[in-house]
């Protein structure tokens, strides 16, 4: 299985080959990303709110009512509409939030950094601590350590997360006053740093501004665990199934004959192997937490992606809510195309 | 029937021996040795007993709601006096804003979300059925296109998806199961059209289409049966997520509405109250947390028991 055949050295073979593979991952993502518009536009279309009422009033007469209906482009067939859609969402242009009067895409950009930092600190925490526990609990399987993680993992798969938020608002914050509050961080440091890439920590601690910095700190430590936890959850179960299958194998067996040490098989020969699947699946962790970051976000008043989505929803503003339903789902298609690509990259069979 | 295989171990023949045969008289026979087997496999794991416990438990109670409820679970009592009461021997949850029993109000609550998961299932895992078993048996462009629906589907977070087509109905029970529903079936057309691949070869399918069967009624017939196994496997072990979703979306206030106890929508009342009055939010919390803790308990022992390969 290992040996890889050669075929011949035929280097303008690999290039077609490589040549479709490519071409064939362009139109996936293209009619993925279609799709993704054309449900959004559908969802758009099933409102029982008439958008034109919206803008004009119940009372406006019947050729006002027409002039705006014609206005915005909706006596026209439907799929015309689609295609005026789609070419504007493919400029980024989702048409202007109602609750804030800014395009949907200004606020969408405002608003994701602030996404980003939790989501990826609360990968982070999930990576760190996920991993070692994976493989500490396929090393010693049906240790206690082994029942510790499987526990781990099966409340991280029970408990809402919404409800995990506000019992941990209620003890660290409340209770014990360890961490801040919900927020970003308190107004009283708000004014001394000049947002540059709104990921506060990075800016704080570019401009040298530690009090401010410690204060995001004890803001974001919070969600981001909570968020690190699910992550956690996830990546150690996987981790844990991926070793144990690569410790059945029998190159581990010849290792260990050869006179390896444990640490040696374990972590250069077994923990090399299980790290290809092992990307997908942080990949896929760091996707879910988009997911879990709008129930997070709304509870932690943290001003991300999701909570700008779980406001719209709740004041009917459907450009917006479907501009950001877009986004997320364009970023979750990408990640799932760039574990794809590494996956490639790191599994030398699939070359 | 929990009970049953013990008495009965010590002697061969009689039921044990029946259910064990060799060589099965009927049909019944066989299938009952088979459940008898798996139920053994099932028992070994006391994990997954428990959810199964859990599991019944939440059907007992969502039937005798109204027997063990003390209280009414929409009329408060006093609110000058019984309003945000703790936990006590009188109020085992204490009470909310409006002076209700908070656990009178989690046992019925039990019945919803009982609803919104059998309604769920019945109407997501057809679909996925029959979507993969289609694009499996017959390949093609039939398969090429479903795949690409179900991948667009599958490419949307859950909740966000829930999200956006709860936001365009309105928001409301049947509204959520319809979006659940509608966000739930591509993991199981996936799982379907894996599995039909793998049937689609098989020298019975083979002498089936010699004698003439038609298309629907191989797949129906013949692939969906053998399907099924593994469906429900997975469909168990979406129960927890589909609970958690509709707990999420009626903590937005986009599930059920006021006044249905409706376990997330209770939380969301409770976060009004956190820091003084916790139990408003920690009890129906609670019992998320344990009914679908049940549910991935019993989906476990149940992949265990039903497929093997996949039980690591």
């Amino acid at each position: 299985m290992a040996s890889s055949v050669a075929n011949g050295g035929g280097g303008h073979d690999a290039l077609r080959f490589y040549l479709t593979k490519t071409a064939q991952f362009v139109i996936v993502l293209a009619t993925t990303l279609l799709g993704l518009v054309a449900v959004t536009f559908f969802i758009g279309r099933v409102v029982p709110i008439d958008p034109v009422i919206a803008i004009v009033g119940d009372r406006a007469p019947a050729h006002v009512y027409e002039r705006a209906r014609q206005e915005l482009g909706l006596d026209l067939p439907l799929i015309q509409q689609f295609w005026i859609y789609l070419k504007k969402a493919a400029t980024g242009d989702f048409g202007n939030s109602v609750l804030t009067t800014n395009p949907v895409m200004t606020d969408i950009a405002n608003a994701f950094p602030a996404t980003l930092e939790l989501a990826t600190l609360g990968t982070l925490i999930g990576v760190i601590l996920g991993i070692p526990l994976g493989i500490l609990a396929a090393v010693k399987r049906g240790s206690f350590i082994d029942q510790f993680v499987r526990v781990l993992g099966l409340a991280g798969y029970s408990i809402p997360i919404f409800w995990l938020g506000l019992m941990g608002l209620l003890v660290f914050y409340a209770k014990l006053g360890w961490v801040a509050g919900p927020g970003r961080i308190d107004v009283t440091y708000s004014y001394l740093y000049t947002p540059v890439t709104n990921i506060v920590l990075l800016d704080t601690a570019m401009q040298g501004q530690w009090d401010a910095f410690w204060d995001a700190v004890s803001h974001i430590i919070l969600p981001a665990c909570l968020l690190g936890y699910f992550s956690l959850a996830y990546i150690s179960r996987m981790t844990r199934s991926f070793m144990l299958n690569e410790l059945a194998q029998e190159y581990v067996i010849a290792a260990r004959v050869k006179g390896l040490s444990e640490m040696r098989v374990i972590w250069r020969h077994a923990l090399r192997n299980a790290a290809v699947p092992l990307v997908t699946v942080i990949a896929l962790s760091y996707a879910n937490l988009l997911e879990g970051s709008v129930l997070t976000e709304t509870i932690f008043a943290w001003p991300g992606l999701g909570q700008y989505i779980t406001n719209s929803l709740q004041n009917a503003d459907m450009n917006a809510v479907l501009g950001g339903t877009l986004v997320i789902g364009a970023v979750f298609v990408l990640l799932n195309l760039v574990s794809d690509l590494l996956y490639r990259l790191l599994d030398p069979r699939t070359r | 029937m929990t009970g049953a295989p013990l008495p009965l171990a010590s002697e061969p023949s009689g039921m044990r021996g029946w259910l064990l045969s060799a060589e099965p008289n009927s049909r019944w026979q066989a299938r009952l040795g088979r459940f008898y087997l798996g139920w053994r496999a099932f028992t070994r794991n006391p994990l997954a007993v428990i959810g199964l416990g859990i599991i019944l438990m939440l059907i007992l109670v969502a039937v005798f709601a109204d027997v063990i409820a003390p209280y009414s679970p929409v009329a408060g009592g006093d609110l000058r006096t019984q309003r945000l009461l703790p936990p006590s021997g009188t109020y085992w949850f204490g009470t909310d804003d409006q002076a209700r029993d908070i656990f009178s109000r989690v046992i019925h609550g039990s019945r919803i979300t009982l609803f919104v998961v059998v309604l769920v299932a019945l109407i997501a895992t057809p679909i996925g059925l029959l979507v993969g078993t289609v694009s499996g048996y017959l390949g093609g462009w039939v398969d090429t296109v479903l795949m690409r629906i179900t991948d667009i589907f599958l490419a949307f977070p859950r909740l966000i998806l829930a999200l956006a087509f709860v936001a365009a109905l309105g928001p409301g029970i049947e509204n959520a199961i319809i979006a659940i529903a509608i966000t739930s079936w591509p993991p199981y057309a996936r799982i379907a059209r894996a599995e039909t691949m793998m049937i689609r070869n098989s020298d019975f399918i083979a002498a089936v289409k010699l004698q003439g069967a038609s298309t629907p009624r191989i797949i129906l017939g013949h692939v969906v049966p053998l399907c099924l196994s593994s469906l429900i496997v997975r469909v168990t072990l979406d129960m927890a997520g589909i609970i958690l979703t509709a707990a999420g979306l009626g903590f937005l206030g986009l599930g059920a509405q006021p006044p249905m106890p409706e376990w997330g929508a209770m939380v969301a009342t409770g976060r009004n109250y956190l820091i003084d009055q916790w139990w408003v939010a920690a009890m129906p919390g609670l019992a998320i947390f344990v009914v679908s803790l049940g549910f991935n308990l019993l989906g476990d022992g149940l992949r265990d028991v039903l497929d093997p390969k996949a039980a690591k």
